[in-house]
């Protein structure tokens, strides 16, 4: 290990209560010449209040725009073993699952081509290697390809869509997001690998409005999952709640944000026009409610969350839409959405921000849907308000 | 009707384009398609084409992808930390 120097502002990390992430690169570097010299800037750029890496962008892998994010340190005489510190980011399967072998194959790749050091999963969702020379790109995404993965997206792409674990675990889904994603993944993938767009484009699929990964503020586009028939009340659950202390007025109905549940001690009657699939009762009282049988997804347009220019949350783009394979209606709208912004939408704008600077009105006229009132937040605050006249126009 | 350009010529007009602005101005895929599009006009070049003509230029090595904020399409360059 060439490069080791003391680090004492690093070891101070390590003396406090909870894991250290540096505890875990003073292991890496144990076997990891580029963990070891990670620790050495890591330090530095502590006393120095400086970080010092430096971007850079003409790494990637043969034939893909996308995957790999270039960065050098700017103190290579110092630390020649980061000197270049690139990362992967590897396609993540739909719901984060994986069998242990596939994990320790992931490892052991890594720690022939890279640092050894991961961080799974990033903010995108992806598997981000993190550290490796531009040599070891190639032979790195060999293997990973040898052993069915793929490099997810980066740059100005779609972005690896990601969900939450949906039906796999979880009984509130209202369609199947494992499907959707690993779908939308394989039906995108030039745009994945290629970059053809004006920016970053996220889609991320939720089962229901708990909306467990974010999608509402990190994704561009948002499927999150909802009913549009009566939420199940089953009675005798509802009166085991009550017999067990559950305060169905308090914790329930005033709780409500619509204001639609009343219970007169011993029946819960819901007001299902007026209900905005917001899941708090169902999520109060799991075994007794569940969604309605009539399940799809609200699609929701503009989110991010970016350090650069402000966060921004969705807003209703479609209130209904059935989630179902082959996904047409879906993939139709969002290849609409990409050729419009991609071909009237600036450098480095967000859809949101375009959204914005267009209009609503051209937008839509645009990529040819109708303006619906779940679009704008009056007269109701809650974008998931369906009204009476929604139901009634819908073909039976 | 006028006859549809090749995959080669949108490539090879795409690649004289990204040459001509080296060291002046990033291209992006985007702007290149727009460009040759203009160039040929819409009934002889269709975006497919263009999206062809990007595969070809990258996967031979003639243009690659850079990341500089956005991305681009250039000429292979040396490795240089900027
Ligand atoms: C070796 C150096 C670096 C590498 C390899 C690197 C790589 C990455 C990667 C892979 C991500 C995406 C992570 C994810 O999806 O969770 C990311 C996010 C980000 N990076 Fe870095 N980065 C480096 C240094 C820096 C530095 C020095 C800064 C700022 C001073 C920075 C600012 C950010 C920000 C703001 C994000 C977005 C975070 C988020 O929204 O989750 N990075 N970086
Ligand atoms: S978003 Fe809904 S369906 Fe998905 S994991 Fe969370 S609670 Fe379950
Ligand atoms: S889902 Fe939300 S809005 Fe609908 S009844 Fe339950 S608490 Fe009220």
């Amino acid at each position: 290990m060439s490069d080791k120097k003391p680090t004492p502002k690093l070891d101070e990390l390590e003396t406090g209560p909870w894991p250290s992430f540096v505890r875990e690169m003073k292991r890496a570097a144990e076997t990891s010449p580029m963990a070891e010299g990670l620790l050495g800037v890591v330090e530095l750029s502590y006393e120095d209040r400086v970080g010092h890496w430096k971007h850079g962008g003409v790494v990637g892998v043969r034939g893909y725009g996308a995957g790999v994010i270039g960065r050098y340190s700017d103190v290579p005489e110092q630390f020649p073993d980061v000197a270049q510190f690139h990362t992967m980011r590897v396609n993540h399967p739909a719901g984060w699952f994986y069998k242990t072998d596939a994990l320790r194959k992931i490892c052991d790749i890594w720690e022939r081509h890279g640092s050894g050091l991961t961080n799974l999963h990033g903010a995108t969702g992806d598997v981000i290697l993190l550290g490796t020379k531009t040599e070891e790109l190639e032979p790195a995404f060999e293997e990973l390809t040898e052993n069915g993965f793929d490099l997810g997206g980066s740059g100005s792409v779609i972005r690896t869509p990601s969900c939450c674990v949906g039906p796999a675990r979880c009984e509130w889904a209202c369609f199947d997001t494992l499907a959707l994603t690993y779908d939308l993944t394989r039906h995108f993938q030039d745009e994945i690998h290629r970059p053809s767009l004006p920016y970053k484009f996220k889609i991320k699929a939720s089962g229901c409005p708990n909306d467990c990964v974010a999608a509402i503020a990190r994704a561009d586009l948002s499927v999150i999952g909802t009913w549009r028939d009566a939420i199940e009340v089953d009675e005798a659950a509802l009166a085991d709640y009550v017999r067990a202390g559950v305060d169905v007025r308090r914790d329930v109905c005033d709780l409500c944000p619509s204001r639609c549940l009343t219970w007169d001690d011993k029946t819960l009657t819901i007001d299902n026009a007026a209900c905005a699939r917001c899941m708090h009762c169902i999520n109060v009282l799991p075994k007794a409610l569940r969604p309605g049988r009539e399940r799809g997804a609200c699609l929701l347009i503009g989110g991010k969350a970016p350090i650069v220019s402000g966060a921004m949350l969705s807003s209703v783009l479609v209130p209904f839409m059935k989630i179902e394979p082959p996904y047409t209606e879906l993939k139709e709208l969002i290849g609409k959405i990409l050729e419009l912004w991609a071909d009237e939408g600036k450098n480095r704008e967000r859809v949101g921000e375009f959204i914005q600077r267009v209009g609503l009105g051209s937008f839509l006229e645009a990529i040819g849907l109708e303006p619906r009132p779940e679009m704008v937040k009056h007269p109701r605050e809650n974008p998931y308000v369906f009204y009476e006249e929604y139901f009634e126009e819908e073909p039976k | 009707m006028s006859t549809p350009v090749t995959v080669e010529q949108v490539a090879d007009a795409m690649f004289r384009m990204i040459s001509d602005a080296a060291g002046v101005r990033k291209l992006k895929p985007t702007d290149v398609t727009k460009a040759v599009i203009e160039q040929f006009g819409a009934d002889r070049c269709s975006k497919e084409t263009c999206k062809e003509a990007i595969r070809q230029l990258v996967d031979s090595g003639r243009c690659i992808y850079t990341y500089f904020g956005g991305s681009y399409i250039e000429l292979p360059q040396r490795e240089i930390a900027e």
